[in-house]
């Protein structure tokens, strides 16, 4: 029940309210506990809420270990 | 990254916990809080990667299984008593209750209505008006600030026919409890309740217990990396809580959420299927907003109900055993036909079991 997706934040339509483009749709969110948000951030979406932003920084240093780690394992099997 | 490269890191994740957990020497067991976690494990079959003296059980983060069958009682007699319309999200409607669900509550001529947003709430008392409408009220921390807010608008907007039927839980008291159990060794946290009440605000498992806490993300990979830290922390003896969902976790939440939550609600003694009643690890309307109140504003005399002693659910829930452990699972007890709540909700351990297998 606690699931939340990333979505992006694609235009600010009141106080509080936003779009976000949800796969191709545009849909409602509210960003009353996102006072903060900007346009193009990308929001963890519940219950048609946006409940935290997206850190971009800390997602890339996720992905750059990944690939380190998956590069390790590549070498490892041609070896 | 592509599906090879993340199928390396899986691999080189799962060496890691190998190496760490055959070091160590001794069976260590991690209880995974949330059910959407539990979900995730299954579905990705990632345990099929893990060694055999790391066994990882399911805990109370179910919502809907967790939830007395009585609330699903109140809410029918409610509707039945006062002609209400019910407004729910779609994990409640076919858990069974004493005379049947939400699901044949409607098709005996029920009102009642599942939702996306708690937002939608207002909408449907709008056009109910001036019938009152009732918002199931389940969920965990990460629920509760969207339903907060939903209240708060209707306030402002006037909407003097809807109200909540409160059976909210908050997660740090149960987690205390489980804590204390000296076959857990350490805790797989939650994502996105912890989106809300901050990873910094677990220090107590290990201030208090000496055990370790990482949060995790739900992607597969997220959940291998938090297994590896709890892995390496347990076998260490070097409790801490790791936040391994930094791109979306803050060490101390979301302050704005939880000042709306704080408004709007109050701490209250709650009941957890398998942990009984718990003080303070639940919510009650507070102040003014008690005005939404369906529990003080449409009374009804609930009879207690009983769960099928057969039904393994209760003991689940703390990961004190698994689902293939109860007889009626797969067998009297289907997704289709649950007996219990953990087999319908689409996040219950033995509706897990039953989908992805037994592993
Ligand atoms: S299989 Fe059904 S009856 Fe058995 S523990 Fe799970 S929900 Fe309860």
């Amino acid at each position: 029940m606690c699931l939340a997706i990333p979505m992006k934040l694609i235009a600010i339509t009141g106080e509080g309210t936003g779009k976000v483009d949800a796969g191709g749709v545009n849909a409602d969110v509210s960003l009353m506990m996102l006072p903060h948000a900007q346009l193009g951030d990308f929001l963890i979406v519940h219950a048609g809420f946006g409940i935290e932003v997206l850190d971009a920084e800390e997602a890339e240093t996720r992905l750059d270990l990944f690939r380190e780690l998956a590069a390790a394992t590549a070498e490892e099997e041609e070896a | 990254m592509n599906s090879a490269e993340e199928k390396r890191t899986a691999q080189a994740l799962a060496r890691e916990i190998r190496t760490i957990c055959a070091a160590a020497g001794r069976p260590m067991q991690f209880m995974e809080v949330c059910g959407t976690h539990t979900m995730a494990i299954h579905a990705s079959g990632l345990k099929s990667l893990l060694p055999g003296n790391l066994r990882l059980v399911s805990g109370p983060g179910c919502p809907v299984c967790v939830t007395e069958k009585g609330f699903i009682d109140e809410a029918i007699l409610i509707g039945r008593k006062y002609d209400a319309s019910l407004v729910t999200f779609g994990d409640l409607v076919r858990v069974p209750g004493s005379f049947g669900s939400l699901t044949t509550f409607r098709a005996e001529g029920g009102r009642v209505t599942v939702v996306y947003s708690p937002m939608d709430a207002i909408t449907r008392a709008l056009q109910e008006s001036p019938r009152p409408t009732v918002f199931l009220g389940v969920g965990f921390e990460t629920t509760i600030p969207t339903v907060a807010a939903t209240l708060q608008a209707a306030g402002l907007r006037g909407v003097d026919n809807l109200f909540v039927l409160p059976a909210f839980k908050t997660i740090h008291r149960p987690l205390q409890i489980l804590a204390a159990k000296d076959d857990l060794h350490g805790f797989l946290l939650p994502g996105h309740v912890s989106a809300i009440i901050g990873a910094g605000s677990y220090e107590y498992l290990v201030q208090d217990f000496n055990k370790p806490g990482a949060v995790a993300g739900f992607d597969p990979l997220d959940i291998l990396v938090a297994l590896r830290d709890l892995s390496r922390m347990a076998a260490e003896g070097r409790p801490e809580i790791l936040n391994d969902y930094r791109r979306v976790v803050r060490n101390d939440g979301n302050p704005v959420a939880r000042a709306i939550m704080d408004e709007v609600f109050e701490p209250a003694d709650a009941v957890w299927r398998g942990l009984g009643v718990i003080p303070g690890s639940g919510l009650a309307l507070r102040g003014t907003f008690t005005r939404f109140d369906a529990r003080k504003h449409l009374p009804v005399e609930v009879p207690v109900a009983k769960d099928d002693p057969r039904c393994l659910c209760a003991a689940i829930l703390t990961g004190s055993t698994t689902p293939d452990k109860c007889g009626l699972f797969g067998k009297e007890c289907t997704p289709e036909d649950p007996v219990g709540p953990c087999m319908v909700s689409s996040e219950g351990t033995c509706a897990a079991y039953h989908k992805y297998g037994v592993a």
